[in-house]
């Protein structure tokens, strides 16, 4: 996983609640069993006019000037909610969104954001608004957006935090646990033999 | 210490506390379906790493494959068939046990694992797949999670997981009838919001809770995903262990489960309390299971415009009285025999209205079989339901089949997001009552 040390670009804004899995990669754009060949997928039912000749609707944010190549998305509140489908953030990941700000996440969203690399950033609305459309630094190390001359400090879960920053892969980590983890099992074989099948 | 049965299962699965709130977690069964399935198990191998105990792990084949009669490996969603057939040689390689298309056990996967006994009071169970929480309903700490983690769950019988807070939410009191549990689920997330149980485990009590089957139980946990919260879970009672006595995977003679309940004065970060009699048939009028209405009330008049443009529907109308295209009844929320049973009860002698399309796709083959022997399925087709192979079938659009465009359908699913049934296809939820006789009149009708 690419580690998330600073990022700087411009905050496409997407002002919506709620916003779904189901509408960040409809099921039908789901066409393999692999992780790729989805950014072209990425919210089809708002981006495209005609989803099937892939028409751009021009009021969508990332259709706009100066938004073609946002890697920062800001949101309003439960961004991700919905299906658990990881592809949400692949399909993120792979258009080239790297942090997405908003007033809150849904917790599976979240969680798989923070297993891809992609940062996600829990700030007010009022914070959310200034920031859209603006030019922006974040620096994860510092837990701070720079943004002209004004700074946002935002909190973060020290789990994720070392994640993304070290680019750390997760099952390596609990590997190193591994002795603890059987010797849980030795024991819990014996108090509760009807778990192991 | 006074603990929540939350608490409970939390430290009995502990095995490192990792810092920050978050522990390193025993799981304890892993459910895998065909659609994140295969992406998990490849993801697996391609890192060159292997499942710990594959006993543990089951897949079953619900999401992509058709629910048409006479339906093979052959899917109408395009490209389809690799995720069966991929699912099916990467289980093989695997050693899991696959419940696949054709076999007598093959269903939704939230229908078929309580039926068979593979989610048991006290277990971790989870599965890629939002509506997890649905198992809480037997006492287990059961919930979603993406790919990643799950391949993380198959490769280290653990989870990293941020510890969550508690809430309490207890209906208290008698429901009116014709009120369900879905009513009540949709009530909860109506007043508190589509983010409402963000951060917490929520563990659902009252009389009213223990007064319900579990079939109804598992539709009130089905939709703590769409409250946010990580999971919803019921204490297991005598209700829960008559259940799952002589079911496949259960142990026999079930062990002592006893403890697995709140202490008396186990104290919770959030409490809410609902009272059951004044809860009232609902139905959503928008994108968002939040955005949900008694059908006696109107749509409230500071509604989404955004909403309202794509339901078609204006702030202060009535939901009850819309025509509809489409009747479904389905899903891991709304698909149990006694789902059936209530939805044919008033259908008997009945017939659909002209003009709409009423399928019921039961929740699993055992359902369809059990639902077939008291001859529901006459029921239904004589009253011009259409009756289907078991599935997740149209609670979302894949790509394949879909509803007519423009289709406003009335569905006992889960979520009625943008597009989830097709796009532009507007999606009522509600109980199957609602669908059962919204289907007879021809419009959004109250049981």
């Amino acid at each position: 996983m690419t580690p998330f040390t600073t990022l700087s670009a411009i905050v496409a804004p997407l002002p919506r609640d709620n916003v779904d899995t189901d509408a960040i990669i409809p099921s039908r754009e789901m066409r393999s069993t692999g992780k790729t060949g989805l950014k072209d997928g990425l919210f089809a039912p708002w981006r495209y006019l005609n989803r099937d000749a892939r028409v751009p609707n021009l009021d969508f944010i990332l259709n706009q000037p100066g938004y073609e190549n946002s890697s920062i998305l800001a949101s309003g509140v439960n961004f991700g909610c919905g299906s658990s489908r990881e592809h949400a953030v692949w399909a993120l990941v792979e258009y080239g969104i790297a942090c997405v700000i908003a007033e809150s996440f849904a917790p599976i969203f979240y969680n798989n954001c923070v297993r891809n690399g992609l940062l996600p950033i829990q700030l007010d609305k009022g914070a959310i608004a200034a920031l859209a459309g603006q030019a922006v630094t974040i620096d994860l190390a510092g837990q701070s957006i720079a943004c002209d001359e004004k700074r946002f400090a935002f909190a973060i879960d020290a789990q994720a935090k070392a994640m993304l920053l070290d680019g750390l892969d997760a099952i390596d980590l609990t590997f190193k646990h591994a002795a603890a983890i059987a010797d849980w099992q030795a024991r819990d074989r014996k108090e509760r033999p009807w778990v192991y099948l | 210490m006074s603990k929540t049965l939350f608490d409970k299962i939390w430290d009995r699965h502990l095995i490192a506390d990792l810092g920050g709130g978050s522990g390193l977690i025993a799981i304890d069964r892993i459910f895998l379906h065909e659609r994140t399935g295969a992406a998990a198990l490849n993801g697996l191998k391609a890192a060159g790493r292997s499942v710990a105990d594959p006993a543990r792990v089951f897949a079953v084949t619900d999401h992509i494959v058709d629910t048409r009669p006479g339906r093979t490996d052959q899917t109408m969603m395009p490209g389809g068939q690799a995720f069966i057939t991929e699912t099916r040689a990467a289980c093989r390689d695997a050693g899991i046990t696959l419940f696949d298309v054709g076999d007598p056990e093959q269903g939704i996967v939230h229908v078929i694992s309580p039926e068979m006994g593979i989610v048991l009071p006290g277990l971790t169970l989870i599965a890629p797949d939002s509506h997890t929480c649905t198992q809480g309903a037997f006492g287990a700490l059961a919930w979603g999670i993406g790919s990643s983690e799950a391949e993380h769950a198959m490769a280290t019988g653990t989870l990293r997981i941020t510890k969550p807070k508690t809430m309490r939410v207890t209906f208290s009191g008698k429901l009116r009838p014709g009120v369900t549990a879905k009513d009540m689920i949709l009530r909860l997330i109506a007043d508190h919001g589509a983010g409402g149980g963000r951060g917490h485990a929520v563990e659902f009590t009252g009389d009213c809770v223990l007064l319900l089957d579990m079939e109804a139980r598992m539709t009130l946990c089905n939709m703590a995903t769409e409250f946010a919260a990580m999971t919803g879970m019921i204490a297991p009672d005598a209700v829960t262990l008559a259940y799952l006595a002589g079911r496949r995977y259960a142990p026999n003679p079930l062990p002592d489960w006893s403890s697995l309940t709140s202490d008396k004065d186990a104290s919770f970060d959030r409490e809410i309390n609902i009272d059951a009699a004044t809860i009232e048939p609902m139905v959503s009028w928008g994108t968002s299971p939040a955005q949900s209405i008694a059908l006696s009330g109107t749509v409230p008049t500071t509604a989404d415009p955004k909403s309202l443009t794509y339901m078609g529907l204006k702030a202060g109308q009535m939901i009850a009285g819309l025509p509809i295209d489409v009747a479904f009844i389905g899903s891991c929320t709304n698909s149990r025999l006694s789902d059936l049973r209530r939805a044919a009860a008033l259908v008997k002698g009945r017939h659909i209205a002209p003009g709409v399309l009423a399928l019921i796709v039961p929740g699993s083959s055992q359902v369809k079989r059990a639902a077939e022997a008291e001859g529901l399925d006459t029921i239904f087709t004589n009253a011009g339901f259409e009756w289907r192979e078991s599935g997740c079938s149209l609670c979302f659009y894949a790509g394949g089949e879909g509803f007519p465009p423009g289709s406003r359908v009335i569905s006992s699913t889960n979520r009625n997001f943008e597009g989830r049934q097709g796009p532009g296809i507007r999606t009522h939820i509600a109980s199957p009552e609602v669908v059962a006789v919204s289907a007879i009149t021809g419009r959004i009708s109250a049981p």
